[in-house]
């Protein structure tokens, strides 16, 4: 394990690992050049540090009696399948016993559960959900300010993939390996807030140039389109605007942000569905991930670890995890099946490590962690049914102050929507009550929240 | 015959007064609605070929297509365009703008020299954009587009001080277009008679290059369509004759099977590598073009029956698939034919690599998948998904070591009504196809035990993947499921009512030419539905539409 070098990296208590033979030898400045005298916000421009959200799914989800807490509140003894979280769980609330309330509607398999979760509501047929999804309505109010307006990766390497969609024609990619993350962020494009000095790439005006020249012809192109297209059309020029606001950016020198570290570049790594190498490449898109947040070029992003049906495979097995789900035997003796669990853990490990390294970036008076929340969520609670009752839910980090992590609330079968209300309450947007149908609601989780 | 008893039922179910079934001509049947499709990877690779030579290279990340229905021609026509797959399209542009216009290149691709390289010159920007302009987008240029281009390439000019940055500009603009990502189609009102659209004849012009040749029109069919030739049947014969004649048909028709065989999806094909040490990126990728050589080989260069590609032995063959089909290979590099004797049991395209292994978990063969593609892709028929709650619990016995085949196991699924129902339209025919492992090797026995690859097809029995190859040739609706592929994949979606009739005698002519898919491409693109439309886009898209607007809307409020 070779965390990303960063400058500020080696100072810190808990990012873990060896240096090797970097040379250390950076210039530290001093906090008081970043922020005001409270720590709370940005001294340049006296604007709070950003709230981040996030989302972080794995497939096939778990078995309930091995996963859901018994007791409620703070004291909570972590059963079986949470104990590797057991390093990071005082950052992390659990909520179980939450549904996607099917109401009549069919359940479409490893499908109603995420789509339910994230738009409130289950899809009323295999192409259309209930709205768009949660990360697309927090980043249409959050994600405006930054470089983009939010970041998907997959770290099974599958770039479709994404679980963030304005609409089933609107599937945000994702990032497939973490090298093109790595790319994307931190690649051409990519203003130092930190550099000191600034000179604007005279190239981007003349990028900037193309795109008007192109939006010059949209009245008369929109004029031959029926209703449909011309939506679909209001989407590409939605997403033309985003680069524009982009080539914006790099015309004007960035803010200085003092969590800003550019990591050093990823390796080419080997991008499959083996264990292994969705967990390495988990990780090394988590620690670029965590320093594109630093760096304020989004505050929105969706991270795949496992798909729904998880194709994970281990080398040599016949089967995927989501084969295994179906079709390995419980184990009489231990009431579950071994081989599929193996998975449940192996995406617990990775979740904790995900925290983990939002955690070990300091920002403020805290770490980034600390301004952000990143829910956990899976499509399933037992994949062998298809469940969509009772599903794994958990919510890390504190949102600049207004969650209060370390609880586990049993839902007590209402709602995941009740999640997504809290989440866009807690990100400022001004709703009051959310979801289609049964679930549609209007009561936030309370006891997360600071 | 089958045409007739068909026809019959249609015009006593549907269409009870409308048109006299059983007449020889091709019927007139008013076209669905247009369509608005994202141009696929493919295609945007075949416009840069086409306009600027193959030693541009295109480098980026393609936002994934969408496959609906099927296909992804009908997908494309859904999708749009996010601000991730924005940034792709702008940078691939950028990148190939700056090849165009260098030094290596630019004599052949620019048409003149300006009068100085660091100063504007208006002329030769304009003979530029003339000469890549209409073939990028698909159209003639109009005024107001060599106006706006050619100022902001001067304006380049002024700021960079370098003539080809503004044509570096011009190149970019051209490829970030929605005119040229998404192919629009534009149909409006014909004579007197409310509600008949006709697509206009720029339109018309993109519909038979794409359906044919994958790609956009050329300066042949441009000039014909601006003349006004596609409007007369003969005219359109002209050019229709023509493109079924060029080497570019083959383009065309490989397109059409790699959408239908749904051949994008071995970009995410992966394999245990401890189970399938044979499999390997180059193995994958040599399967596909294997199966796409076999069908452009038979339906194009051979003009064959559409039936025979199920019991064909003539196949083509590379070093890397030696070891899979177990066969020597003489040629170190490149393709070399062959063909399989008498009594080997690769026969026909369900016997190739490309299907087992695409339709296979990473470590092991599955019948029901391979069923469940054949029955939906080549037979067009629907398979409804698993039910959400079936207790799986009932068959954990497969890991009972006496279930040795597939077979034993999935008979045990077949044990419960709510399964039986579905896998016994999946199951016959893949379990046919278990003497091919999970990479396409041939075996014949699984754990130990016999494979029996006996079955039934629809009512015909089949005792091994050689006869199954045949039943399937035989089926009935194999001509009617192309028929209906074909038709789906040149309109960018599924038939509308009126439509029907012209799918029916499709699929009459098809049987009378014996399967031969040129006849059946030309019929379609000589259909009158084929040139005209109902209207811009269903009301049922609407409602999508007015979704997105309303959220927009909600935003906006915040």
């Amino acid at each position: 394990m070779t965390p990303a070098i960063t400058r500020r990296g080696f100072l810190r208590k808990s990012l873990r690992g060896t240096f090797g033979g970097a040379a250390l030898a950076v210039g530290l400045p001093y906090l008081e050049v970043f922020l005001n005298s409270n720590g709370d916000a940005l001294a340049a421009t006296g604007a709070p540090l950003p709230r981040r959200f996030g989302t972080w799914f794995f497939g096939c989800g778990m078995n309930p009696n091995r996963w859901n807490p018994k007791e409620e509140g703070r004291d909570f003894a972590l059963p079986p399948e949470l104990q590797p979280i057991a390093r990071v769980r005082e950052h992390i609330s659990v909520i179980s016993g939450l549904s996607v309330l099917l109401a009549g509607e069919t359940n479409f398999v490893h499908r109603t559960g995420v789509m339910g979760t994230l738009c409130g509501g289950a899809p009323p047929t295999p192409n259309e959900n209930a709205g768009p999804t949660l990360d697309v309505l927090i980043s249409d109010v959050a994600g405006g300010a930054t470089r983009f307006r939010s970041l998907e990766m997959a770290a099974h390497g599958v770039a479709k993939d994404s679980y963030s969609r304005r609409s089933e024609n609107v599937i945000n990619p994702s990032e497939p390996t973490p090298l093109s993350l790595y790319s994307r962020v931190f690649g051409p494009g990519f203003n130092d807030p930190n550099a000191g000095e600034f000179e604007p790439d005279p190239k981007t005006l003349l990028r900037k140039s193309v795109l008007s020249l192109v939006s010059e012809d949209r009245s008369r192109i929109e004029a031959q389109l029926g209703q449909a297209d011309r939506a679909r059309l209001d989407e590409y020029f939605t997403s033309l605007r985003q680069l524009e606001r982009q080539l914006e950016l790099q015309l004007s020198a960035p803010p200085p942000l003092e969590a800003c570290e550019i990591p050093r570049q990823p390796e080419e790594t080997p991008v499959s569905q083996d264990v292994a190498h969705v967990v390495r490449n988990h990780q090394l898109m988590a620690q670029v991930l965590a320093l594109a947040l630093a760096c304020d070029q989004t505050r929105v992003f969706n991270m795949v670890f496992s798909a729904g049906a998880s194709g994970l495979h281990l080398p040599g097995s016949s089967d995927t995890h989501h084969t295994l789900t179906h079709e390995e035997a419980r184990d009489p003796a231990l009431g579950y099946q071994p081989e599929a669990t193996r998975f449940v853990i192996h995406g617990m490990e990775a979740w904790a490590t995900f925290v983990e390294t939002l955690e070990s970036v300091p920002e403020g008076d805290g770490t980034l962690l600390d301004h952000s929340v990143v829910m956990a969520h899976s499509e399933t609670s037992d994949a062998n049914s298809h469940s969509v009752t009772g599903l794994p839910i958990m919510l890390a980090g504190r949102a600049g102050g207004r969650l209060l992590p370390g609880v586990h609330v049993g839902g007590g079968g209402e709602t995941t929507a009740r999640v997504g209300l809290t989440l866009q309450q807690v990100m400022g947007l001004n709703v009051a009550s959310w979801g289609t149908q049964a679930n549609r609601t209007s009561r936030p989780i309370s006891e997360v929240l600071a | 015959m089958l045409f007739a008893t068909r026809c019959l039922l249609l015009c006593a179910g549907l269409f009870p007064l409308v048109i006299a079934c059983g007449s020889d001509g091709p019927p007139d049947a008013q076209g669905g609605p247009v369509a608005m499709r994202r141009l696929t990877q493919g295609q945007y690779r075949q416009a840069i070929a086409d306009v600027f030579g193959p030693e541009i290279e295109v480098v980026g990340r393609f936002e994934p297509d969408n496959r609906r229905e099927g296909l992804v021609a009908v997908g494309s026509a859904t999708v749009t365009v996010t601000p991730s797959g924005f940034e792709q399209y702008e940078a691939m542009g950028a990148h190939i703008a700056k090849q165009v216009v260098s030094e290596d290149h630019r004599e052949v691709l620019v048409p003149c020299e300006p009068d100085s390289r660091a100063r504007p010159d208006a002329a030769c920007s304009e003979a530029f954009l003339r000469r890549v302009g209409p073939a990028l987008l698909r159209r003639p240029l109009t005024a107001s587009d060599i106006t706006s281009r050619v100022m902001a390439a001067n304006r380049a000019v002024h700021l960079s001080g370098d003539f080809y940055a503004g044509l570096e500009l011009i190149v970019t603009s051209l490829l970030v277009s929605p005119e040229f990502l998404f192919r629009m189609e534009v149909a409006s009102p014909r004579g007197e008679t409310t509600g008949v659209l006709r697509v206009d004849d720029l339109t018309l012009a993109s519909r038979l290059s794409y359906l044919l040749w994958n790609a956009g029109p050329d300066e042949a069919l441009l000039s014909a369509a601006d003349r006004g030739d596609l409007s007369s049947t003969e005219g359109l014969a002209q050019q229709v004759d023509r493109m079924l004649a060029s080497p570019r048909l083959a383009d065309g028709v490989r397109a059409l099977f790699e959408d239908v065989f749904r051949f994008d999806e071995f970009e995410n094909l992966g394999k245990d590598v401890i189970r399938y040490p044979v499999f390997s990126a180059q193995v994958a990728e040599d399967a596909r073009e294997q199966t796409l050589r076999v069908v452009v080989d038979h339906l194009v260069v051979r003009q064959g029956d559409y039936r025979e590609l199920f019991t064909t032995r003539r196949s083509f063959m590379t070093r890397a698939l030696g070891p899979v089909y177990a066969v020597p290979v003489r040629s170190e590099t490149g393709w070399e034919a062959m063909e399989f004797p008498e009594g080997d049991p690769r026969v026909g395209l369900l016997a190739h690599a490309s299907f087992n292994m695409l339709h296979a978990h990473p470590g092991r063969s599955s019948a029901t998948l391979r069923g469940q593609f054949i029955r939906e892709s080549l037979l067009c028929q629907g398979v409804p998904p698993a039910p959400a709650d079936v207790d799986f619990g009932l068959f954990n016995e497969d890991e009972n070591p006496k279930y040795k085949t597939a077979r034993d196991r999935l008979e045990v699924h077949s044990s419960d009504p709510t399964c039986r129902n579905c896998h016994r339209l999946t199951d016959p025919i893949g379990l046919g196809l278990e003497v091919f492992d999970g990479v396409g090797r041939y075996r014949t026995v699984e754990n130990g035990a016999p494979i029996d690859a006996s079955g039934d097809l629809d009512g015909h029995a089949f005792a091994n993947n050689m006869e199954l190859g045949k039943a399937f040739a035989e089926s009935p609706i194999l001509g009617a499921c192309l028929v209906e592929n074909v038709y789906r994949y040149a309109v960018g979606r599924d038939p509308v009512n009126t439509e029907r009739r012209l799918l029916s005698y499709l699929e009459g002519r098809l049987e009378e030419s014996d399967y031969r898919l040129g006849v059946l491409l030309r019929e379609v693109a000589m259909s009158e539905s084929f040139a005209t439309a109902s209207s811009p886009r269903e009301e049922r898209a609407a409602t999508v539409s007015d979704r997105l607007i309303a959220s927009r809307a909600r935003k906006e409020s915040l």
